[in-house]
């Protein structure tokens, strides 16, 4: 069980810059859905840049996270979607 | 080589499109991988799946196999394409249907 708020700090931690939200979607804790934001994803594909992710997340995603739906954006494609 | 990971490596090669999930295709056991059979049945390609709830090793091994921490994983022509979220992703831009089409019209490459 994990505080969505907590979730965020932990990517934002881990990848410096980033700009991060996360949504607890069922309010159980460990249903989560995230956003993040990081110029560390330019040039690389979704694959890479979801293993950016989970590798900050580290032992969180293996122990405390059951689900997270990720989405993961360059700053230029975060200023298109608005 | 360890028993699991030859029944992974079997399954890839032996799956033009391999999908390790929760439960099989009919009764899948967990909605993020009844959401990615949809969107291939949506496509109406053939696939493979390989039930990692019966296969406690495969689905143990198959997380650092990927470097992927997560069920569902799809493989397609041998290549690891992503889990649920980015197979949605990638249905929606339309990039999943080329990618399935372009590995259909020629023999994969090994």
């Amino acid at each position: 069980m994990m505080e969505a708020s907590v979730l965020q700090q932990i990517i934002e931690r881990g990848i410096p810059g980033a700009y991060v939200e996360v949504r607890d979607t069922t309010g159980g804790g460990d249903h989560f859905e995230a956003l993040v934001v990081s110029d560390k994803f330019e040039g690389k594909g979704l694959v890479e840049r979801h293993q950016v992710v989970y590798a900050a997340l580290g032992d969180a995603m293996r122990e405390a996270v059951h689900a997270l739906a990720l989405k993961t954006l360059t700053p230029a494609q975060h200023q298109n979607r608005r | 080589m360890s028993e699991a990971l030859e029944r992974i490596q079997s399954a890839i090669s032996g799956n033009r499109i391999c999908i390790f999930m929760k439960g099989n295709r009919n009764f899948p056991q967990c909605g993020f991988s009844a959401a990615t059979i949809q969107i291939f049945e949506e496509i109406g390609t053939p696939y493979g799946t390989v039930d990692v709830l019966s296969d406690p090793e495969v689905r143990d091994q198959i997380k650092a196999y990927s470097n992927w921490p997560t069920i569902p994983q799809v493989y397609i022509d041998g290549k690891f394409i992503g889990g649920c979220d980015i197979i949605r992703e990638l249905h929606e831009t339309g990039e999943l249907e080329t990618i399935v089409k372009s590995s259909s019209a020629q023999p994969a490459a090994r």
